[in-house]
């Protein structure tokens, strides 16, 4: 016990201060596998709602940030010293993190932010009251809304195509959706894999005739180099619809998406439930809330599609040019 | 650092020690640089967990990633042996293979453990802290491990690849069949690194395509600085070096994760790894510099 309390006092030594040692200081530490602007927005987030909850960072609330830098190897080891550290709840941000928080952590509280299948990663049982001590939010995309979407756009879309990378966890259990949600709005789905980004300009050329459009996910590799796939289309007069709100703006002709800083906030809330005592097998797994759509006219008129009126009313954001 | 946070270095450390025993054989002994390994740790990660969801035994699961990471070996040694490719190339050829063939083996690119069995569940079942339990279990492991390499190299077979490695020419004069001595070395070599893989999934809780990038990195460090540490002049201290380097490795990385407030941040931590591993290493030099030893057998 007085060991305990040794490397406790020596961890808060850094931090010594009036506010630090306030007996009701609650303590959140974030573990996130990568740096990268939506993962970045999302943590960014989650700090916005706990302070408008009143746990503000150097007041109330400790806050302990480690990032694995992509190495999972690393990420197992900033979980287990998040285990040793003991705070009140750890933070995991994408999936790989919140598996290795989750088998860490066995007494704490475990909140994960962007993952995409919390089922198929055993992270809970099930959605509503997981029990246990792990919940949190998932970005899984309503991709039955974003079909809808393509239909309204291209009118007589039959066959869509889609570009992904068969080694990323996410795009996998999204392209099982796709295909699931596809087949009951009766379109055909082709799909052209890559594994990495100097690939994609081959792989969309690969689509062109077989589909009337291209409608891509969240693949973090695809997204990154998307600006091939944007050429294609224009080239090509084939429609490029996205899942994420940002390749609108780099490009593609519309998207109903949802930002990573809105599901950090939604994140955030959950955590705020847990500091006030709530117990997390309680809290449900949530899906994204918020939905925007953002249009971008230029790249319609690039591609060849003429926008429905009714869309730009319902557009949030108009951009590009 | 928390002492859970240390004594899970020490654990990851044991896991990666394995690694670095599969390395020892290839880059030290038979002088056969293997990116292999980047396929292979995967491999093994990949065969287990895959198995373990499908209801098989953890144990036997773990074996079948031994068998699997000993195959890639082969072919590695096989492209290099029979089709005459560069070692360096023909290791490369394959890590890029496992690549594929891992994600074929997950049909996904992560396989979750949670909640399933592992080998690590046995230590829930003595009523031991999971903390204290693991490091001591893959203990274990390490100096079995160990001891088969010891007994192994010193055996005819072992000293025969010993030759083959050292000398390929003489070895190949004294009547050795150093393209076979490459083949067993190699697989073994690659057994071991995928039981490491294998280990190291049921530990973190999921094996992912991504586990192996850098393994040959870390493999490779932990054997440079255990010799650095130890000027290993036999087999024993030489596998006690790897032990050591893969165990100081993993604790430079902890005490990278701890350096906060010196205003270093999560993003500088590669760097500050590397920074603490290139000390590690020089250190010992630096030391022998200044106190000048003398009287060396």
């Amino acid at each position: 016990m007085s060991k305990k309390l040794l490397v406790g006092l020596l961890s808060l030594l850094p931090f010594m201060s009036p506010a630090a040692l306030a007996a009701d200081e609650k303590f959140v530490a974030i573990t996130q596998i990568v740096e990268h602007p939506a993962l970045d927005a999302c943590r960014k987030g989650v700090q916005d709602e706990l302070a408008e909850r009143g746990f503000k960072v150097g007041e109330n609330l400790k806050w302990m940030y480690e990032s694995a830098q992509g190495n999972p190897t690393t990420a197992n080891q900033i979980a287990k010293k998040f285990a040793g550290e003991e705070p009140d709840v750890i933070v995991a941000i994408a999936t790989p993190s919140a598996i290795t928080a989750a088998a860490a952590a066995r007494n704490t509280p475990v909140v994960f932010s962007a993952v995409t299948d919390p089922l198929g990663a055993k992270l809970v049982k099930t959605l509503k009251k997981p029990g246990g001590k792990v919940t949190g939010t998932m970005d899984m995309l309503p991709i039955d809304k974003h079909l809808q979407l393509v239909k309204r756009i291209v009118p007589d879309v039959k066959t869509i195509g889609t570009i992904y990378n068969p080694g990323e966890a996410n795009s996998v259990s999204l392209v099982e959706r796709l295909k699931e949600e596809s087949a009951s709005a009766g379109l055909i789905l082709r799909e052209a894999a890559v594994t990495k980004s100097s690939e994609i300009l081959n792989a969309a050329r690969s689509l062109v005739g077989k589909v009337d459009a291209i409608y891509l996910l969240t693949d973090n590799t695809v997204i990154s180099g998307v600006e091939a796939v944007i050429k294609v289309g224009e080239q090509n007069k084939l429609p490029v619809i996205a899942a994420d709100t940002d390749t609108v703006t780099r490009g593609a002709i519309a998207a109903y998406g949802f930002n990573y800083y809105d599901v950090g906030r939604q994140t955030g809330g959950i955590v705020a439930d847990i500091l006030e005592g709530k117990a997390p097998g309680d809290i449900d797994v949530q899906g994204v809330e918020k939905l925007e759509l953002y249009l971008n006219p230029g790249a319609a008129e690039r591609m060849g599609v003429k926008l429905d009126p009714k869309l730009s009313e319902e557009a949030k954001e108009i951009v590009g040019g | 650092m928390s002492q859970i946070a240390f004594l899970g270095a020490i654990e990851v450390g044991l896991v990666f020690a394995l690694v670095a025993f599969g390395v020892f054989l290839s880059f030290r002994i038979l002088d056969f640089p293997d990116l292999t390994v980047d396929g292979s740790f995967p491999l093994g990660g990949a065969v287990c967990a895959t198995l373990i969801t499908f209801g098989w035994n953890p144990w036997l699961a773990t074996l079948a990633a031994i068998t699997a990471g000993a195959m890639a070996g082969g072919v590695t040694a096989w492209l290099n042996v029979r089709l005459k490719i560069l070692h360096l190339l023909a290791s490369i050829l394959t890590m890029m293979a496992l690549y594929s063939i891992n994600l074929r083996i997950m049909g996904k690119p992560n396989v979750a453990l949670l909640g399933e069995p592992t080998v690590l569940s046995v230590f829930d079942t003595l009523g031991v802290k999971y903390y204290y339990a693991a490091p001591i279990g893959f203990a274990v492991v390490v100096i079995a491990v160990a001891g088969f390499l010891l007994f192994f190299l010193k055996s005819e077979l072992g000293l025969a690849m010993r030759a083959a490695g050292a000398n390929p020419h003489m070895a190949k004069a004294q009547g050795i069949n150093t393209g076979f001595m490459i083949m067993v070395g190699m697989a073994l070599s690659n057994g071991l690194v995928a039981l490491a893989g294998a280990l190291f999934a049921q530990s973190t809780g999921n094996a992912d395509i991504t586990m192996g990038v850098g393994v040959i990195l870390v493999g490779l460090a932990s054997v440079i600085g255990g010799e650095a540490l130890l000027t290993p002049r036999t087999i024993l201290l030489a596998l006690l070096g790897c032990v050591i380097g893969s165990i100081l490795y993993r604790l430079a990385v902890a005490a990278a994760l701890n350096t906060d407030f010196l205003g270093l941040q999560a993003q500088d931590l590669n760097l500050i790894t590397a920074a603490l591993v290139a000390m590690a290493i020089v250190l010992p030099t630096a030391k022998r510099a200044v106190f000048k030893p003398t009287g060396r057998p």
